[in-house]
């Protein structure tokens, strides 16, 4: 009895002490995660509503389970063109900008010469003149070039594309830059000494070397560029050359706002499916890429 | 050629495979070419030279002689850059910088000069498209006009492409094309006419049905077509009549005359505008330069100035209380999952972090309507009816809840990172010292933290103060004031920018510029002084 009892004490001890170190942690961890999820799971359940209005949606789907909002999407809207269009100009223009970041990176990383300095301060000026401030020149300026060069006006994902290219080098040059100091210096060197070129001590050696971050770079230009709307609603107004957020947008517009919220919900969860599984998938890598790139100036 | 032992269609050299000590090291000078190198090269100048040919044509079209000259001189430099062995370090900075240069440097300096002038609507062109626009507008119809049978065509896309008119003349029966240029005539064999004198289809042109063109019955109205005798303009959508000027333009005065009432309005060539005695404006002007106007009337115009001050101070308050929200949220949330004995760690980093990566633009939407004041989520969930948007606190309690979702999840993400980099020995040492967990934190852990995440504060303050997908998507500057359409409770300085450019209340383009380098100076100088003070915090902790 005497020691039943004092194995229950040490349950009891043991739980408190549990509660008191861990326990807490995971009610709070618990509330997290109630809150993360609380929005999507009204979209989700917007997106499975039969009815499709925003004021029959509640939080769990009370009136029934359908998928008649994903193929009303499709039917309805623009919505596989906007797809294709978002993906076409994110795709295009976070590699694109990957990539000229990495050529700039490289060079202030590893090459001395004059300007170097100046030129890491200048983008760094730069990069705090957000470019859609200038928006209304952007707007004159790609008013001409639509006279001039048509097929890069308004109205296509080329211009945008150059557009968001303006910004390429602000945006990761110093994130990159971080990582390629990190790299030891011996092995471009002794590749130079056997006789590299630096275009094949750039590609060869550093590209590889780098490529974890460039993935996770190229993935947050991505995530950036599908999200971009100021720029793009003043750019693409016809449907077809719409991207996801302008598109988006007008589905949520004037009096169609309450009838097309279930096709509206089912469409973000369409556009979300591929950034939540890259994500996270390369998490662990955005973790360490965000904290340890964070260079100071 | 340095690949002596691999085989021609191998032009790759792996580093340290050359026989050792069969050559002196080689300077850069002298680095090998190789084939895929030569061919890289070769095919990109030759992309730049096509893609020069291609633009060069519409400038020469165009007769604009100095972009013509920067074109060619960009060209050259690209091709002098990549075919001499020189300037390495430029040749991985250009591409970048051109584009810097082309859509980045160039529009702020375009920004900056448009700020000091009264560009934008009524004061888009130069004094002589402001006095055709004036002559063309003022175009009626008088007893004895011309009638023509019309059928609104266009070139290109039914929607969206530019008008033109195909118009019979009722005498002669010939078919004209007109637009803003004026009218030119159609060969009969491309066009085919009804019965009523009306064009039914024209080679070349798509002709409107009648929903179609009622849909653009506006820019149809607009439309008018300069004729030598005056101008043409719809009425209807299927009759055209010609009518005559009755404002004109008079040299001699410099002023534009009503053939009518024989008004005059004189221009003024420092607004830009023609007034007439009693102060009244005419709506077309010119662009002229302002001088510091703009600026000063940020500054002195008390419609504006009070509503500039008050959107400047939530501005502040917007983006103090979205990036400091997040960080102390998600360093809590970092802190907790950060324990040796927790369990399920990864579990809830999967679930926590899903806002970052949901499409922030439809979540933005989705939020608006979660917010809604008659079914929304919020207001069922919670049993009560608040108008959140409708009011001026509500409205900013709401928009920042929705940043603290939407940005939380990142500073949960990268206070993990920093917080694995502190060694556990520092705060095992406080503790073994006596010291309080909170002690412990405050000495150790946040010090560390705040050096690992300054930079990144920095820039999501300077993100979050121009965060205009946050505002925008959300309650579009709501609630308004009464008596101020222009500058609602939310807005950010960057969305009262956007309206004043683009909002339905006629674009002015110059104040929005003005308004633009006002940001952008403030947001310079902010982050000056945090990068400073981070500076010396480093110095003291690190």
């Amino acid at each position: 009895m005497l020691h039943r009892n004092r194995t229950l004490n040490r349950i009891g001890r043991r739980r408190t002490r549990w509660l008191a170190e861990v326990g807490w942690r995971h009610l709070v961890a618990l509330l997290g995660v109630l809150f993360s999820l609380f929005p999507i799971v009204f979209v989700l359940s917007a997106a499975l509503n039969p009815l499709g209005t925003l004021s029959t949606t509640d939080l769990v789907p009370t009136g029934g389970v359908s998928l008649g909002n994903f193929g009303g999407l499709f039917e309805r809207t623009a919505f596989g063109r906007w797809f294709l269009n978002s993906l076409l100009i994110a795709g295009l223009a976070s590699f694109a900008s990957v990539f000229l970041s990495a050529l700039a990176a490289y060079a202030f990383s590893r090459m001395r010469f004059r300007g170097r300095r100046v030129g890491l301060l200048s983008l760094l000026l730069i990069q705090m003149f957000p470019q859609f401030l200038a928006i209304v020149a952007i707007y004159l300026i790609f008013g001409a070039i639509t006279d001039l060069w048509p097929s890069i006006g308004f109205n296509t994902p080329w211009g945008l594309l150059l557009l968001y290219l303006g910004g390429a080098l602000g945006v990761n040059t110093w994130l990159m830059k971080g990582f390629f100091d990190t790299l030891p210096r011996e092995l471009d060197e002794s590749a130079t000494v056997d006789g590299a070129s630096h275009a094949q001590v750039y590609f060869r050696i550093m590209l590889p070397l780098v490529a974890p971050i460039l993935a996770v770079a190229g993935l947050l230009a991505f995530i950036g560029t599908i999200n971009e709307f100021l720029m793009a609603n003043v750019f693409l107004t016809s449907t077809d050359s719409k991207t996801l957020a302008v598109g988006m947008y007008g589905l949520l517009e004037g009096n169609e706002r309450n009838n097309n919220f279930g096709i509206f919900a089912a469409g973000t969860l369409l556009t979300a499916i591929p950034t939540v599984l890259v994500f996270q998938f390369l998490q662990r890598y955005i973790v360490s890429g965000l904290t340890s790139g964070a260079v100071k100036g | 050629m340095s690949t002596p032992l691999s085989g021609p269609g191998s032009a790759t050299q792996t580093p340290g495979r050359e026989p050792v000590g069969s050559r002196l090291p080689r300077s850069r000078d002298d680095a090998p070419i190789t084939v895929t190198g030569l061919a890289g090269k070769v095919l990109l100048l030759g992309l730049t030279a096509g893609v020069a040919v291609w633009a060069a044509f519409p400038l020469i079209a165009a007769g604009l002689w100095v972009g013509l000259a920067l074109l060619a001189a960009a060209t050259a430099g690209l091709f002098y850059l990549y075919l001499t062995r020189r300037h390495i370090p430029a040749k991985y900075l250009v591409p970048g910088t051109l584009f810097l240069i082309a859509f980045q440097v160039f529009p702020v300096l375009y920004t900056a000069s448009t700020a000091f002038t009264n560009f934008g609507d009524g004061h888009r062109g130069s004094k002589d498209d402001a006095i055709v626009a004036i002559e063309s507008s003022s175009v009626t119809q008088v007893p004895g006009s011309a009638e023509y049978a019309l059928s609104i065509a266009t070139t290109g896309d039914p929607a969206t492409g530019a008008l033109v008119f195909l118009v019979t003349d009722p005498g002669t029966g010939a078919v004209s094309v007109g637009d803003t240029d004026g009218l030119r005539r159609l060969d009969p064999a491309d066009v085919t006419v009804a019965a009523g004198g009306r064009v039914t289809a024209a080679d070349g042109y798509t002709v409107l049905s009648v929903g179609q063109a009622s849909s653009r019955s506006k820019e149809i109205t607009d439309l008018v077509v300069p004729t030598p005798g005056g101008a043409l303009r719809s009425s209807g959508l299927s009759r055209a009549y010609e009518g005559t000027a009755v404002r004109a333009y008079d040299a001699g005065c410099d002023c534009v005359r009503d053939t009518e009432t024989g008004q005059t309005w004189t221009a003024d060539d420092e607004a830009g505008a023609f007034v007439a005695a009693d102060g009244e404006r005419l709506t077309q002007g010119w662009k002229v330069n302002v001088g510091l106007a703009n600026f000063t009337r940020v500054l002195t115009d008390e419609n504006i100035s009070g509503p500039f001050l008050s959107s400047l101070l939530w501005n502040f308050a917007f983006a103090i209380g979205s990036t400091g929200g997040t960080f102390l949220l998600g360093m809590l949330i970092a802190l907790v999952l950060h324990a040796p004995r927790m369990r399920g760690t990864n579990l809830y980093r999967v679930v926590l972090v899903l806002p970052y990566a949901m499409p922030s633009f439809a979540m933005l939407l989705a939020w608006r309507d979660m917010f809604n004041a008659d079914f929304g989520l919020i207001n069922s969930l919670l049993g009560v009816n608040v108008d959140w948007f409708g009011h001026p606190w509500t409205a900013r309690f709401a928009v920042i809840l929705v940043q603290l979702w939407l940005g939380y999840p990142y500073m949960f993400l990268v206070a993990t990172g920093a917080l694995q980099a502190i060694p556990r020995e520092l705060t095992e040492a406080t503790s073994v010292d006596g010291a309080s967990p909170w002690q412990s934190f405050r000495a150790v852990t946040l010090p560390l933290l705040l050096v690992a995440l300054s930079p990144l504060l920095i820039s999501s303050f300077a993100f979050n103060f121009n965060n205009f997908n946050a505002i925008y998507l959300t309650t579009e500057g709501a609630p308004f004031p009464a008596d101020n359409p222009a500058n609602g409770a939310t807005d950010l300085l960057i969305t009262y920018t956007y309206r004043l450019a683009f909002g339905g209340q006629g674009a002015q383009f110059g104040f929005a510029a003005a308004i633009s380098l006002f940001i952008f100076a403030i947001v310079a100088v902010v982050s000056a002084v945090s990068f400073r003070r981070t500076r010396k915090q480093e110095e003291v902790y690190a």
